[in-house]
């Protein structure tokens, strides 16, 4: 049961996050950090789908997360779900045509590793 | 703008500060007011307090500003420079349960935080836009 949530948590987090990057990609870079900007930010947030559809995975997770602290220990769950940072970074590069340098690919294996290292 | 100006690069940083400190404070906010005093029992009512708790209030205001800085910052960082940059605030919260809550931090968590902050820097230092290859 635990692998379960652990992989409801991995895709909604990685679903979550490659929308958000896709349609803020989209939207063009934010440069108006006034009312003004938070106003059109938080209107994207209810009006474009992929956002929604973002919001909806990351509440998902949160659920999941919580689901699987009831049936897991936390050095089991933050270690298990750190794995989404790999994933990530692996689907940003595919889907997202991201310039994945080594430098990025060892920084990102790093912190996944002190993730995992801090929950023990 | 050219695409990694040094403007880009400070404004990459400080947005992924505040994605950061907006996380980590927002959760502790929420946990804290919901272990301290705004009981949920499963009626609508204490669903209704419990949002209306001065840290709880606090918690969903901070993790609204961590939502409203993410998307900002996704909107011209790569989501392979944002994701392990902000994993920093794992850090901040290890931190945070050993000034607040009183948790050890054993030589394990210590390496972690070793190589948390390491992966940090690493991915910190490469360009935060890169050009679709």
């Amino acid at each position: 049961m635990p692998w379960i949530y652990v992989a409801i948590i991995v895709v909604s987090t990685v679903a979550s996050d490659l929308l958000q990057s896709l349609e803020m990609k989209r939207q063009g870079e934010v440069t108006d950090f006034g009312v003004g900007g938070i106003g059109r930010l938080l209107k994207l947030l209810l009006t474009k789908a992929p956002l929604i559809a973002s919001i909806v995975f990351l509440a998902i997770s949160f659920y999941a997360f919580l689901a699987l602290l009831a049936v897991a220990d936390l050095s089991f769950a933050v270690p298990a779900t750190a794995l989404s940072l790999v994933a990530e970074t692996v689907l940003a590069r595919l889907l997202l045509k991201e310039r994945v340098t080594p430098a990025r690919w060892g920084g990102t294996v790093l912190v996944a590793l002190g993730a995992a290292l801090l929950a023990l | 703008m050219p695409t990694n100006s040094h403007a880009l690069i400070w404004k990459t940083r400080l947005f992924a500060a505040i994605v950061i400190v907006t996380s980590v404070t927002g959760n502790f906010a929420l946990s804290w007011g919901i272990k301290h005093g705004a009981a949920m029992d499963g009626s609508a009512w204490s669903f209704v307090r419990v949002v209306f708790d001065p840290w709880v209030f606090c918690g969903i205001l901070l993790l609204s500003g961590w939502v409203l800085s993410r998307m900002a910052l996704l909107s011209w960082a790569d989501l392979s420079y944002v994701i392990p940059v902000t994993s920093a605030g794992f850090v901040l919260n290890a931190v945070m349960g050993a000034v607040f809550l009183g948790e050890i931090i054993t030589p394990m968590r210590w390496l972690g935080t070793v190589c948390i902050v390491g992966g940090t820097v690493l991915v910190g230092l490469t360009t935060p836009k890169t050009e679709t290859s």
